[in-house]
């Protein structure tokens, strides 16, 4: 029991986490996308960015003021998060009348301008940001070792995104969200604040981008590129999935890392390209998606 | 004679004597872009579809320009032509999967799409990856006009753009065009009139990707290489930056717009670097905030106040 399919076992459980732990990036980042779209009907294109933000944050503190990957892992979601409701109030919220398009196109140029200002800044290559002391090393599992970061990923992403379904589908606060999602008038005319919670909405959905973010930094390389590339596949992966359940988000997120993952094992050539090959299917058989339903 | 006729006579002959005035390879690079943003336009602007990838056809259609130029000895016109049909058929590929989906699943299809094609370019062989597609001869006109000299290029760029934008002007004023602006307007109509939507908006999406292909075409010939930049995502933003500062939805909207950001990239690159994309991330939040008609938009909305108030 040492090859699965002709390859070592040892190399597909690899990737197999490696598929889950950018699994765990898209779940993030699409429910992220899908909750704002549901509240504030935008698409956000500075999703990627905000990601990136909170990567560099994480390194700028380390690097300038030394805080450490737990208070970055607070503070910095917490500043992307403010800088979202900054935003929110002074640009958004004068596109809700308007066509869809406008959201897009005003969140794809504050995309341009953070990743600009960070590439003047830091340059194109990665800057390293080690992985903390508590994770260093790895599980031995016996028949594979399990790097302990990667495990951490998972696992916190799964909680992070356990704890928005929870709040969403089973609190007031979530019943109030849910019904400001499905009538902001009426749910307006109850007495509820939508504006404030339209407001707060993207400032958590952002926060969540910058949580990802920090998560990503001892991961991966932390880049001023590194947000522009992965919102576009976290595009497909939303076509995918349809935005209309956060389970489903959460749901496709991780199922497409995993698939990734795996071509990468068996085919690597198409690894970069089998998310949006799921999506040409996923249109021909299901246009609104897996999880979705048709306006 | 109208006065519109006064006025394309004027700007035609302003063309012809351009190249005296500028350095011809960047006139000729406002045109390719000037061509390109127009058939943006004609999907964003007369029939409510924000393509968000359509740096595809350009970039594809410059690789089959190059590659069967160079590599295959077509010669200019023949390359130019078949680049075009070759990034309509891939337009009538993406388009059939983008057009089951609408709004602003389109403009994430389209994108998503595009980075595919991105990527396959990338590792493709006849590519030649980061480094672009080098070296690929100009060519002789039918054989006789010499392209390699940069005037006798402009003229023939020219002509192409203007074939192109006469082509774009008379399928606005067609029946066609008006079947594209009823959906735009009002596509639950459009479709209770008994119009076949999806086909309508799969034809416009074929003739844009076409006439995009033709720019890039056309741009290979004037630079002599095709590169991945054409096919990254950055440029399908910067063609829908172009149409929005211009004018979304009129004439020359897309033209006024493509010759600003030439210009300005033109002008900035040397002076602030990598800042370039932090300003066209500002012009972007600041024509949605505040000048979301572009300009040639708010200058024939000032005139219609102007002539009106009187």
């Amino acid at each position: 029991m040492t090859e699965i399919f002709g390859i070592p076992i040892q190399a597909f459980m690899g990737q197999l986490m490696l598929g889950l732990v950018n699994g765990s990036f898209y779940a993030m980042l699409s429910l992220g996308l899908a909750v704002i779209f549901g509240m504030l009907n935008i698409i956000n294109f500075a999703h990627g960015a905000l990601y990136m933000a909170g990567a560099m944050l994480a390194w700028m503190g380390l690097n300038y003021f030394g805080i450490g990957y737990w208070w970055s892992l607070l503070l910095a979601p917490l500043a992307v998060g403010v800088f979202g409701i900054v935003i929110e109030r002074s640009m958004l919220q004068w596109l809700y009348k308007l066509d869809h398009l406008y959201g897009l196109l005003l969140t794809f140029g504050l995309a341009l301008i953070l990743e600009g200002l960070f590439r003047d800044l830091y340059g194109v290559s990665g800057l390293p940001y080690s992985i903390p002391e508590e994770f260093a090393g790895a599980y031995n599992l016996g028949f594979m070792f399990l790097p302990k970061y990667r495990a951490w990923v998972i696992l916190a992403s799964l909680l992070v995104c356990f704890a928005t379904w929870f709040v969403i589908e089973k609190t007031r606060l979530g019943a109030y969200l849910r019904a400001a999602t499905e009538n902001p008038r009426l749910t307006q005319a109850f007495g509820i604040n939508v504006p404030l919670m339209v407001m707060l909405t993207y400032g958590f959905g952002v926060a969540l981008a910058g949580f990802a973010g920090v998560l990503a930094a001892p991961a991966m390389q932390v880049s001023p590129l590194m947000g522009s590339n992965l919102i576009i596949v976290v595009f497909a992966v939303v076509v995918i999935g349809g935005m209309g359940s956060i389970l489903g988000s959460i749901v496709t997120g991780l199922g497409l890392g995993v698939i990734e993952g795996l071509t990468k094992v068996f085919y690597p050539e198409a690894s970069s390209t089998v998310v949006f090959i799921i999506m040409a299917i996923v249109l021909l058989v299901r246009p609104a998606g897996l999880f979705g339903r048709e306006k | 004679m109208s006065r519109q006729a006064i006025g394309y006579g004027l700007l035609l002959a302003l063309m012809l004597v351009a190249p005296t005035v500028v350095y011809p390879v960047l006139v000729m690079k406002v045109l390719c872009f000037a061509l390109f943003a127009c058939a943006f336009n004609l999907l964003i602007g007369y029939t409510g579809l924000l393509s968000f990838g359509h740096a595809v056809f350009l970039g594809t259609a410059g690789y089959v320009a190059g590659h069967s130029i160079k590599v295959w000895g077509f010669p200019p016109e023949l390359g130019l032509i078949f680049a075009a049909l070759a990034a309509a058929a891939l337009g009538w590929l993406i388009g059939s999967l983008a057009i089951r989906r609408s709004g602003i699943y389109f403009a994430m299809i389209t994108l998503a799409l595009s980075q595919m094609m991105y990527f396959f370019f990338l590792q493709a062989p006849f590519t030649g990856g980061e480094d672009g597609l080098q070296d690929v001869p100009r060519g002789k006109l039918l054989g006789v006009i010499d392209l390699t000299d940069d005037y006798n290029l402009y003229y023939f760029v020219l002509a192409i753009f203007v074939f192109a934008f006469w082509l774009i002007h008379r399928t606005i004023h067609s029946p066609f065009g008006q079947v594209l602006k009823a959906i735009r307007e009002n596509e639950a109509r459009a479709i209770s009139l008994g119009y076949d939507v999806a086909k309508y908006k799969l034809l416009a999406f074929v003739l844009s990707a076409g006439l995009a292909g033709l720019a890039g075409a056309t741009k290979t010939l004037v630079f002599r290489f095709a590169t991945l930049t054409d096919a990254h995502w950055h440029t399908s933003g910067e063609v829908v930056l172009m149409t929005l500062l211009g004018g979304m939805g009129t004439v020359f909207g897309p033209v006024v717009g493509a010759a600003t950001i030439v210009t300005l990239q033109n002008e900035l690159a040397d002076k602030v670097g990598s800042l370039v994309t932090v300003i066209m991330g500002a012009i972007f939040v600041v024509c949605v905030l505040a000048f979301r008609r572009g300009i040639v938009g708010e200058l024939s909305a000032l005139y219609k106040k102007m002539t009106g108030s009187r």
